[in-house]
């Protein structure tokens, strides 16, 4: 399969000094869901803005759909990524079919135009019934949804994700790992998902980066060979069970410490 | 909901029991009018004046209410030249903290020298007390937007005036409307202290010169009857701008759920 996104020997410095990046390289194939793991601040974030062009590398190659027709740090404007962050970020000024609104709006599309993407991607993610509530008035696991839903109305090629179920309870968790992959089996697109769990990365992806604490790098990747639709049931296979051992190992040679 | 239904109730009950008392403690002392009129003869001494004070009282709410809607242009247009240009910031915030910090009654008698006109100087007066909360509340209200929010506007391509529109604008109103509540209070303020400083007399005057005038001929219960029309006024603005500010944030904004 054709490459969705590039990372060869990438170098992050801030302007700061902060080396966060070293050497990185990893490879996302088209329709691919891969995870992310490592230590805290070892910049896996700093991956996803690489990639979504938010930040440039101070060397190396990036390729990325956001990145193509010469689109700039400054202003890419690849409608076909779409980031989600480890907060819902929604506008609390604005209604759940306002806030999903948000990426067709900004690329032109009047509220009637829109209303049929928006209508279709509230009821995948299952907030039809609420279009015109204000985020306020929803739980933690509903506004992820709205977030979610906001990131696929552009049907975008390449999907971020920061750690976007870290502040949510472990049923709201698994329910949206589940909902989740069966959004990403109906379109397509290719994940990138930053996770400090090693039970979710191993039951979401078909590959898990492991990266060391900074400057981060990539040190290893565990192929996680398991078909889908996967359930509750396939935490409990050899697959699943291996690959999470696989994980933990190399998380540990990279930090010198478990983090299951 | 007894409990939150004796809340409501309460401030009016503090009001009535202070005016009570006011009243009781007057007559039983036998105070002299000059000196402390009950509230009854300063509710009289308002309906009987009521014609001549109206007049003024609209003087003074035209001041404050003038100064207010310069203050908010002022303040909004400033506010958004530091939120583009952080040399503009650097070079005026200073100028903007010093108009703050000297006192009004101060540099009143200044500006009676500079501004020919008396209305044209107490609007400035006025003005001057106004603006600056506006001003600081909007530049914080217009840097505060959501660092995430910011990137999801750049990735998908926003253009400025898209970005100005449905983020700053946006997260920028509970900080602009908090900055309106004050200003809003300081302008009536800064109206009656300059127009006491002042000292204006002839045919257009506002309440502050009516407590002069007043005083000068020891009619305490007008003083009395001017000064309820002030308080009134100002009450008036705030709960005024407590209504917009609900009704423009009630649905969103935490601080003003119930």
């Amino acid at each position: 399969m054709a490459p969705a996104l590039t990372l060869e020997r990438v170098q992050k410095r801030f302007a700061n000094g902060l080396l966060a990046l070293r050497d990185a390289s990893l490879q996302v194939s088209a329709g691919e869901f891969v995870s992310l793991v490592g230590p805290s601040g070892c910049g896996k974030s700093t991956v996803l803005r690489l990639v979504a062009g938010l930040d440039a590398p101070t060397a190396g190659r990036v390729e990325a759909p956001a990145l193509a027709n010469g689109a700039s740090v400054q202003g890419p404007h690849d409608p076909r990524t779409s980031f989600v962050f480890q907060e819902p970020t929604l506008m609390p000024w604005a209604t759940v079919f306002d806030n999903v609104w948000l990426p067709l709006r900004l690329a032109g599309q009047s509220r009637e135009q829109a209303r049929s993407a928006i209508g279709e991607m509230l009821q995948l993610v299952g907030l039809a019934d609420f279009e015109n509530s204000y985020p306020a008035a929803l739980s933690g696991g509903m506004k992820m949804r709205v977030s979610i839903a906001r990131a696929l109305v552009t049907r975008p090629r390449v999907l971020l994700m920061d750690e976007p179920f870290a502040a949510l309870d472990e049923i709201s968790r698994n329910r949206l790992n589940a909902d989740l992959l069966k959004l990403w089996s109906i379109h397509g697109f290719s994940v990138l998902f930053v996770t400090h769990s090693v039970f979710e990365s191993v039951y979401l992806s078909q590959r898990v980066f492991v990266m060391s604490a900074r400057p981060g790098t990539v040190v290893t990747e565990v192929a996680v060979d398991a078909p889908y639709p996967r359930d509750g049931a396939f935490r409990a296979t050899t697959v699943y069970l291996d690959a999470t051992r696989a994980v933990s190992a190399a998380l540990e040679a990279a930090q010198g410490e478990v983090m299951p | 909901m007894s409990s939150n239904h004796w809340l409501r109730v309460l401030p009016w009950l503090s009001i009535a029991l202070l005016l009570i008392g006011w009243e009781v403690g007057v007559r039983a002392a036998g105070i002299p009018e000059y000196t402390l009129p009950a509230p009854s003869v300063i509710a009289r001494t308002l309906w009987e004046n009521f014609d001549s004070l109206a007049a003024s009282w609209r003087y003074t709410l035209r001041i404050t209410f003038c100064a207010l809607a310069l203050a908010c242009a002022g303040g909004v247009l400033v506010a958004c030249a530091f939120a583009l240009s952080r040399q503009v910031e650097a070079a005026l915030f200073p100028l903007a903290i010093i108009l703050q910090v000297t006192p009004l009654v101060a540099i009143a008698p200044l500006i009676l020298i500079y501004v020919e006109s008396t209305t044209a100087a107490l609007l400035l007066c006025a003005w001057v007390v106004a603006f600056f909360p506006i001003l600081s509340n909007t530049v914080i209200g217009l840097r505060s937007s959501d660092r995430h929010l910011r990137d999801l506007f750049r990735l998908y391509g926003a253009s400025p005036w898209q970005r100005l529109r449905l983020l700053l604008v946006p997260s920028a109103l509970p900080y602009f409307l908090a900055g309106l509540k004050i200003s809003g209070g300081l302008s009536l303020i800064g109206a009656v202290s300059a127009e006491m400083v002042a000292g204006v007399a002839g045919r257009e005057t506002g309440l502050a010169s009516r407590i002069l005038e007043a005083s000068f001929r020891s009619e305490t219960a007008k003083m009395f009857a001017a000064l309820t029309l002030l308080v009134l006024t100002g009450l008036m603005i705030f709960g005024g701008f407590n209504l917009l500010s609900r009704r423009l944030l009630g649905h969103w904004h935490d601080v003003e759920r119930h």
